[in-house]
């Protein structure tokens, strides 16, 4: 197993608040629009900076991505920002006719996705993001796992062009990627190599399943850990590949098990090389109040969790050729 | 709007629209108005219009972009949309210092939709005043008169405490639809965002279509098409 480690943690969040303020010195298309939110999304630096290029939508994250669409007309590049409840669920039909049927240019920026939002409770912890913007078709769907790679995502969406959703979420988290490192939308990046089971994980997950590999090689298991930080387009070379190495497969992710990252991989491994999967997501229920770590434990997204997943799903191997029955 | 109104260039299309007045249909629905009007303003050949709603057609039942249509910069159908999106093509517009207008169509049923008012609030707060929203108020929607479905009250009053500049016109009278253009041209650059409400009999000049919802989705049959036409000679050699 290789070595993970960080030296400090920082919300991703604030890894997008850095990647819009450099967006905005490069390139005058950038645009920021907000619905109440300014402070959490971190885009005050970017509001301060370049305020005429900044909006301040009020409550109405509808009119939000209705004139996001409409800026990108006159060629701008518009980036929207609110909670990842309300930058999908709620504006669902705006995004579907208004950007995506209308491919605009905009990029949809979310913040406090899944349960690490915390205290806030179920109302705001959407849980079914990924799965609905990966229904729509021309969306791009990406999901950083810490605040380097969300700053880097940043600055590659506004070169993508099209409709993207962006993921990121609320609490510290540990900064284990190089903030020089390279993103490209649509590569899956290999984390660690391995050969006993493969864990594609995305998001905040990916940290998890980090943990999780070492938790596995102390007990003499080699797992490949995967970090799918773009779920649409799915990288699925990358999929296959690694199944075809390990045979077995675990999902993880903040997120609903329906519609989510397990659910897109399980869909490719299905029609071009089945092997058994373990899937680590929230099981068709709404979230709580708590803290982050609580709410991970409780809901069954810890390393611990996803390191059993890898023990169950490599027990499966064994039966049969790849195709076990899960007991 | 087409042929006295929009500064633009229907036989050069780019969807930027750089320089030219926009025009965003938010009732997606009439369509087939549009689309006859954008082909004989030379977005596209006439005869295409014979395509409507048919299979590989880029005339789609409602206005769509992905065909690739000359004249549609966005798509519309979902009700309630389109002001939020013509303001975000105006403030672009503002942006690039490019000193044209946009204009924007919606329905009297349609800004029963909530976006609406959260666009109208913040064309205001914005000073979006190179915008002008024009409203086919014609009483009707699909389910029955807008008095009975959902009376949607005086609406003058209403976008003016919006903080809207209002002008209300005979939508039926066509000088006194293009005064009321005109005025509302004259009113743009002042701050603050204009809206025109038109007051229209849906059907007018058809006996048999005035004064009824029954018509809004149902297209007339060959003997009807005859019927009504009949009644609107201007109408007639075009057809």
């Amino acid at each position: 197993m290789k070595k993970f480690e960080y030296k400090e943690k920082k919300d991703t969040r604030s890894g997008f608040g850095a990647g819009l303020l450099e967006l905005g010195k490069q390139d005058e298309r950038i645009v920021a629009l907000c619905a109440d939110l300014t402070g959490s999304l971190k885009m005050t630096a970017f509001q301060q900076a370049f305020p005429e290029r900044f909006f301040s939508v009020g409550v109405a994250e509808a009119n939000m991505m209705g004139i996001a669409a409409g800026l990108t007309i006159g060629g701008k590049i518009p980036f929207t920002g609110t909670f990842a409840n309300f930058s999908t669920g709620r504006v669902y039909d705006q995004i579907r006719q208004s950007i995506a049927y209308s491919k605009k240019n905009v990029k949809i920026c979310a913040s406090h996705a899944g349960l690490t939002l915390g205290e806030d409770g179920a109302t705001h912890q959407i849980l079914e993001d990924i799965g609905l913007m990966r229904m729509l078709p021309n969306m791009t769907v990406i999901s950083p796992c810490d605040y380097n790679q969300t700053r880097l995502a940043t600055l590659a969406v506004a070169r993508h062009e099209g409709p993207v959703y962006l993921r990121f979420g609320r609490p510290s988290w540990p900064v284990f990627t190089r903030p020089d490192a390279p993103f490209r939308i649509g590569e899956a990046e290999l984390l660690n190599p391995g050969s006993d089971v493969t864990v594609f994980a995305t998001g905040h997950l990916v940290w998890n399943a980090l943990e999780a590999g070492r938790i596995l090689a102390e007990k003499g298991m080699n797992a490949e850990i995967i970090n799918v930080h773009t779920i649409k387009p799915l990288d699925i070379e990358a999929v296959i590949k690694s199944a075809r190495k390990t045979r077995c497969v675990v999902t993880a992710e903040e997120h609903q098990l329906n519609g989510g990252l397990g659910e897109a991989i399980c869909q490719e491994l299905a029609r071009h090389h089945p092997v058994p999967v373990e899937m680590i997501g929230v099981k068709d229920t709404f979230g709580e109040s708590g803290t982050p770590a609580e709410l991970l434990e409780k809901y069954g997204l810890g390393p611990s969790h996803i390191a059993e997943a890898a023990f169950r799903v490599h027990a499966r191997r064994k039966v049969g050729n790849g195709v076990g029955i899960h007991a | 709007m087409y042929f006295e109104v929009l500064a633009h260039e229907p036989g050069a299309f780019t969807m930027d629209g750089m320089g030219e007045d926009l025009f965003f249909l938010s009732n997606g629905h009439i369509s087939p108005v549009w689309y006859s009007v954008l082909a004989r303003a030379g977005y596209f050949q006439t005869q295409e219009l014979a395509t409507f709603r048919k299979i590989d057609s880029r005339l789609q039942g409602h206005p769509a972009t992905k065909e690739g249509l000359p004249g549609v910069r966005m798509a519309s159908g979902s009700l309630g949309q389109g002001l939020s999106v013509a303001i975000g093509a105006a403030l672009a517009k503002k942006l690039n210092n490019d000193d044209k207008i946009v204009y924007s169509l919606h329905g009297d049923g349609e800004i029963e939709e909530g976006q609406i008012w959260e666009a109208a609030m913040f064309a205001y707060a914005h000073k979006v005043d190179n915008l002008v929203a024009t409203i086919d108020v014609n009483g009707q929607q699909i389910d029955g008169p807008t008095s009975k479905v959902l009376p949607i009250g005086e609406l003058a009053p209403k976008w003016s405490a919006f903080g809207w500049e209002v002008i209300g016109v005979d939508g039926n009278n066509m000088e006194a639809l293009l005064e009321g253009l005109d005025k509302a041209k004259s009113h743009t650059g002042k701050g603050k965002p204009v809206v025109i409400l038109m007051t229209t009999v849906m059907g007018q000049g058809v006996d048999f279509m005035m004064h009824t919802h029954e018509w809004h989705g149902v297209p007339p049959n060959d003997e009807q098409a005859e019927r009504a036409l009949a009644q609107l000679p201007e109408t007639v050699g075009d057809y």
